[in-house]
């Protein structure tokens, strides 16, 4: 007996003793929500006797697990977004950054080695940047070489693989190098009206405290929302497809550096695990190693479903397959001329 | 959703977040390194909210007019999943179910410490699979060994004493298997957590799944013990 656990929002379940909501014929929010958690809390139990199953149980755990890692550094990643909305002034990075965006791409990639946390935290931060006025290509080559390069992250590829440090030279340049070629790109051929204009401006408020935390709140609930999605994407991934098929995919050269491609766009992994994970990958090529590092950072489940959310779904949609041909691309010649 | 139901979300998953940081109940997702985080970021959330609803009361005082010229997010009501998942559900650590999906996740170890102390001597799954299955059980120097983990049986039945090795969350973690043989209770629940008291024994089984080596072990007694508070093993956890 499938119960479904929540109320869809703005279905009409006014009870008939309730007052109407506030905006007259509409649900308001707070009703909504109360009703939701009162209805969940009573049919608790066949809820839990619906996800008894194995598969429903590894779903479950997995989804809380992706969730309850990437908040922190969301957090993270909206604090610092708020701030550089608030209190950095515009002509801060007009300063910072050289006038020619084609040295602005290099400049904000390397800046990327600052922002010490995964991917989670990136993406409010370059979506922030834009707001600020920051080139897009600019913001962009910052968005997907902060999680990669960061010292934190490469020091732990320097741990998961002892005595390699050219994988850990490999992730850098590579990472690095796929992000300047994407802002490059988007220099070249990205029009702005791919970007979905921002929802917020300027955010509202008297004074510079209320905007910060008018901010830190849309920014949560919007990026918290859409990480939920990709968490749930991730873990459904995660607890249906079968492990085996990696194994047969190790032997061919071609296939296995797709199929690792692919593993990092399903796993979701945060950037500062993923180098453990690839190291036990035992059965594949070091170029293939490599190029699961490269490409989960830069792109996967979670990732599209958060940029989708801050920059606009028709932005994703080509950005995404742009990013994974690249990241595979460069993974590749790294390899082929490092490993 | 209006900025009050955004208040009251915000505040219940700070809340969640510093429960479960603050007991155990974290550990069944994430690393141990983390709690310190979550802490953190619960605070910061509780502190969102409390500023949102405090704002919200203010202006409504002031009676301008409301300012909400833009849509708010639908879809934060998705939040709302993982909220009710770990207040009514908090799911179990992962069990058997991963385990047998996946290979065995054991490497070469770069080298073997000294023995712990004690009669049995107390090893973890990973230790004493490691010591077995690379190192011929020689740095085991023939003592009975106690290990503690779950146990899973795959479909012919056979017994598995497992643990998760983790790295970062639950979405990353890897079985360690070791296979059972012995003396074994009757009844085998999967699942279950059993200190195994034993013997090495140098056979060896490959891992159906990535052909990894599952070593054997000579099983003498076997006890139930409760899940203990990290299900993970963090060893490689830098």
């Amino acid at each position: 007996m499938a119960i479904t656990e929540d109320a869809p929002p703005g279905a009409d379940l006014r009870p008939p003793g309730q007052p109407p909501g506030r905006a007259g014929r509409r649900l308001s929010s707070p009703l909504v929500l109360t009703l939701t958690l009162l209805l969940a809390v009573l049919a608790q139990s066949p809820i839990r006797g619906f996800l008894g199953a194995p598969a429903m149980q590894t779903w479950m755990t997995v989804f809380v697990a992706v969730t309850v890692q990437a908040l922190p550094f969301l957090v993270l990643g909206v604090l610092l977004s708020a701030a550089i909305a608030v209190f950095v002034p515009a002509s801060f990075f007009a300063r910072a950054l050289p006038r020619r965006p084609a040295l602005a791409v290099p400049v904000a990639g390397v800046a990327g080695a600052v922002l010490p946390g995964c991917e989670c935290a990136s993406v409010p931060v370059a979506g922030a940047l834009v707001r600020r006025g920051v080139p897009p290509a600019a913001a962009l080559a910052f968005l997907l070489s902060a999680p990669a390069i960061n010292p934190i992250v490469l020091t732990a590829t320097a741990v998961a693989f002892p005595g390699h440090p050219e994988m850990v030279l490999g992730r850098f340049l590579a990472s690095l190098l796929v992000a300047c070629a994407m802002g490059w790109l988007w220099q070249r051929l990205g029009r702005t009206d791919w970007l979905r204009p921002p929802a917020h401006g300027a955010h509202e408020g008297a004074t510079k405290g209320e905007a910060f935390w008018d901010s830190v709140r849309h920014d949560v609930m919007h990026a918290g929302g859409f990480l939920v999605l990709g968490a749930t994407a991730a873990a459904t991934l995660k607890a249906l497809v079968p492990a085996g098929w990696l194994g047969t995919a190790a032997g061919i050269p071609v296939v296995s550096v797709l199929a690792l491609a692919v593993l990092a766009v399903v796993l979701s992994i945060c950037s500062e695990a993923d180098a453990f994970v690839a190291a036990s990958l035992t059965q594949f090529s070091p170029t293939a190693k490599l190029v699961f590092l490269v490409v989960g950072p830069m792109i996967d489940l979670k990732l599209f479903a958060m940029q989708a959310g801050t920059f606009g779904r028709g932005f994703a949609l080509r950005f995404a397959p742009a990013t994974l041909a690249l990241a595979v691309t460069g993974a590749v010649l790294t390899g082929a001329v490092l490993l | 959703m209006n900025r009050q139901a955004q208040a009251a979300v915000l505040f219940l998953l700070g809340a969640v977040l510093l429960h479960a940081g603050a007991t155990d109940l974290a550990l069944r997702y994430v690393k141990a390194g983390l709690r310190p985080m979550l802490l953190v970021s619960g605070a910061v959330l509780i502190a969102t909210a409390l500023a949102t609803a405090w704002y919200e009361r203010r202006r409504g005082r002031q009676g301008g007019p409301k300012g909400h010229t833009h849509p708010e997010p639908r879809i934060a009501w998705l939040l709302l999943l993982p909220l009710l998942a770990l207040i009514l559900i908090a799911p179990p650590a992962l069990g058997s179910y991963s385990a047998l999906r996946s290979g065995t996740a054991l490497q070469k170890p770069y080298g073997y410490g000294s023995l712990p102390v004690g009669d049995p001597v107390p090893l973890s799954v990973v230790d004493y699979a490691s010591r077995a299955a690379y190192g011929h059980g020689r740095s085991l120097h023939g003592r009975p060994v106690r290990v503690t983990g779950f146990l899973a049986l795959d479909h012919s039945g056979a017994p598995y004493l497992v643990r998760m090795a983790l790295n970062c969350c639950a979405a990353d973690a890897q079985p360690v298997k070791i296979a059972l043989t012995g003396k074994l209770p009757p009844v085998l629940r999967p699942d279950a957590w059993l200190e195994v008291t034993g013997r090495y024994t140098p056979r060896l089984a490959r891992d159906p799944v990535n052909d990894g080596p599952v070593p054997y072990l000579e099983v003498t007694s076997v006890r139930p013990v409760p899940v203990p508070s990290d299900p993970y093993d963090e060893t490689w956890n830098n």
